[in-house]
């Protein structure tokens, strides 16, 4: 009895010291369900064929580097809706800047992270100088570089030179590059969350931006710089999206629903949305729901309108299956 | 000197001061549409006369009703983004169940309205009972209701739409003393702004719904029904949604992009109107000034005659200038 209880006690020791979020509980449940019906009603190929799991996370890059970002804004209890432009604006500059040749990559990549790092800072200043929320400031922003790019590109413009798709279609062995630079900028987001300062005082800034500023903390200029860290994976996104469609065109931001996704996979990932609390690897497993959910959909040949109804009605449980048991009120 | 010609100036600054104390408790949403709607009848001469106004507010009447219930919502501190798609849905969803037959309408109508009733109840009782978020429980049903409208009409619009079922955004009333024509819209929105004005001001309902968005511990603690009061708060957006949707059907075509954006635009309109995005604060009159405001703007950029992207950026640069202005007022007078 006692010994039972004792072991029982020590499980949740390590549960508790490894910190599992409990999405990825959902993660397993929707990936074995998914597989299950794929199994019976389909060809089988999520369990059979291990280049479709592969397959599956190179789905999620696009979303799961952003998510990230989206991930630091977030836990600073603000939010960013610019993203979707900020990932629109990276792809027709840096194709329109490459026109097809090697030699502009490097100056491309320099202007997109610096028309990034801008837009960040615009997002931060709005938000901490002129006192304006978060939603409504970069809501505001968003408008203005939706404006800016359709005034002048209107279509696919200029051209991506054959090397640099290698950060589309690239591969180290068997994982695609893009893999790895999505792993990357995930341990990154991690390692500066629970590893360094800026972390600690991101976690408290989202927590009580009062008490923060009253122990001395620099809330501005903490949260200034996680809108610039968002606005910079927004454009690695960007990049990754370029890369791949080998043209820039307007539309690839929006069109991917890149706002309001991004913030749907970190709080689907535990992270709250009143700031404070959460993680980046909770969003991982996030974005990873989203990519089983379209592989499942794809195998299954569900009707693309039906698979938007789906994916609401998932986000919608996967939210609930860890805020049913909270004994506080939601708004 | 006498002292009659001191006191009299003493006293005139005195009114001075008074009015002065009164023109600041405005709401700083009335000096901002002001303003932009006095510029509008500068450029255009049509802004100025009765007919001119009528049309204008005709044409923000949809908006102004959708901002009402938004308000609600966000005053009682939550969000609610599926109305943009509920509009969709009553749109693309109407010209399928009138069937190209007006005798239709009154069930379309009903229709529709129950619809919303269903939406703003799962969106109520998600939010209540599961205690998600109301960002996510209504992004996952813009989500559902988006992509069921078109899961119904199968991807594209069926039929058009009656004349008889767009009579309540497009036509007028003729001969009406004082105003000439009236346009039918504006009376919705009268009706509703005053309903919704005497359920909002003027009942404790009202009172509770800002208590939850203040402090929602402290009012469930002094006895208020919050679930009860937030499931309600989301069904009267849901409806209200729904009448929005058949207003703005009434102005254009039948397309499956009708309603997109609309829940970030009645936001926007809303906390122009003042209020907070983190609730406890609204009120009716302010949003649906909120709403006249935004589309002052959008017809001021028409005006202006700029291409329609620089039309995005001025927008955008013009909505946080104008929460800028109201947030930094409001901000002084605490």
């Amino acid at each position: 009895m006692t010994t039972s209880t004792l072991s029982e006690n020590r499980f949740k020791q390590i549960l508790r010291y490894v910190r599992i979020p409990p999405v990825f509980l959902f993660l397993i449940v929707i990936f074995l369900g998914g597989g299950l019906l794929d199994l019976f009603f389909s060809d089988g190929q999520i369990f059979k064929n291990p280049a479709i799991l592969i397959n599956i996370i190179v789905r999620t890059v696009p979303l799961g580097i952003v998510a990230v970002g989206q991930t630091l804004v977030i836990i600073g209890a603000s939010i960013d809706l610019s993203v979707a432009y900020t990932i629109s604006i990276t792809a027709v500059m840096s194709s329109y800047i490459m026109q097809g040749n090697s030699a502009n990559v490097p100056l491309a990549i320099l202007v997109v992270f610096a028309i990034g790092a801008l837009i960040g800072l615009m997002n931060g200043l709005i938000i901490t100088k002129l006192h304006i929320n978060s939603f409504i400031a970069t809501l505001g922003t968003s408008l203005i570089i939706k404006g800016i790019i359709n005034a002048t590109f209107s279509n696919y413009t200029g051209s991506v030179p054959a090397s640099f798709q290698y950060f589309g279609y690239g591969a180290l062995g068997p994982i695609p590059v893009s893999i790895l630079v999505f792993l990357l900028v995930v341990i990154a987001g991690w390692f500066l969350l629970s590893r360094t300062k800026f972390g600690a005082h991101l976690y408290g800034v989202g927590g009580n931006a009062e008490v923060a500023r009253l122990s001395g903390l620099r809330t501005d200029r903490v949260l200034i710089v996680a809108h610039i860290l968002c606005s910079m994976t927004a454009v690695l996104t960007g990049v990754f999206l370029v890369s791949r469609l080998q043209a820039g065109a307007p539309w690839v931001g929006p069109d991917g629903i890149y706002d309001l996704e991004s913030i749907a996979t970190t709080v689907v990932g535990g992270t709250a949305l009143a700031g404070g609390k959460g993680g980046v690897w909770g969003t991982f497993a996030g974005v990873l729901i989203f990519g089983v959910l379209d592989t499942v959909f794809n195998q299954l040949g569900v009707n693309p309108y039906l698979k938007t109804v789906l994916r609401g009605a998932i986000i919608v449980l996967a939210v609930a299956s860890y805020t049913y048991r909270s004994k506080k009120e939601a708004a | 000197m006498t002292i009659s010609t001191i006191t009299s100036p003493a006293g005139f600054t005195k009114f001075l001061l008074s009015l002065w104390g009164g023109i600041k408790k405005i709401p700083p949403v009335y000096p901002v549409f002001f303003v932009i709607f006095i510029t509008l009848g500068l450029i255009n001469p049509t802004y100025q006369s009765m007919s001119g106004i009528l049309t204008f507010l005709r044409r923000s009447s949809p908006l102004a009703i959708l901002a009402i219930g938004e308000m609600m919502v966000l005053a009682s501190g939550g969000f609610d983004l599926s109305i943009g798609s509920i509009v969709t849905l009553v749109v693309v969803g109407s010209s399928l169940v009138l069937n190209n037959d007006p005798a239709n309408v009154s069930s379309a109508i009903l229709i529709m309205l129950g619809l919303g009733i269903v939406i703003g109840l799962t969106n109520g009782l998600v939010v209540s009972y599961l205690r998600i978020p109301s960002f996510i429980a209504t992004l996952g049903m813009m989500l559902l209701v988006k992509g069921g409208a078109l899961y119904w009409v199968g991807g594209a619009p069926q039929g058009y739409l009656t004349d008889n079922w767009r009579t309540f955004g497009r036509d007028y009333l003729e001969n009406v003393p004082v105003f000439g024509r009236f346009p039918i819209a504006l009376i919705v929105l009268i009706v509703i702004a005053l309903f919704s004005y005497f359920i909002f001001h003027r009942t404790h309902f009202g009172k509770q719904i800002l208590a939850i968005g203040d402090n929602v511990r402290a009012s469930q603690l002094s006895g208020v029904r919050v679930r009860l009061v937030r499931v309600i708060t989301f069904v009267i957006c849901s409806l209200l949604a729904v009448i929005g949707g058949i207003m703005i059907g009434g102005f254009g075509g039948v397309n499956v992009t009708i309603g997109e954006g609309l829940e970030m635009q009645t936001i926007v309109a809303c906390v122009v109107g003042g209020v907070l995005l983190t609730g406890g604060k609204g009120s009716v009159p302010n949003a649906i000034f909120g709403a006249f405001t935004m589309q002052a703007i959008v017809n001021l950029l028409n005006l202006l005659g700029l291409p329609k992207p620089y039309t995005d950026a001025v927008q955008g640069l013009i909505i946080i200038a104008a929460v800028a202005y109201v947030a930094l007022s409001t901000r002084k007078k605490r």
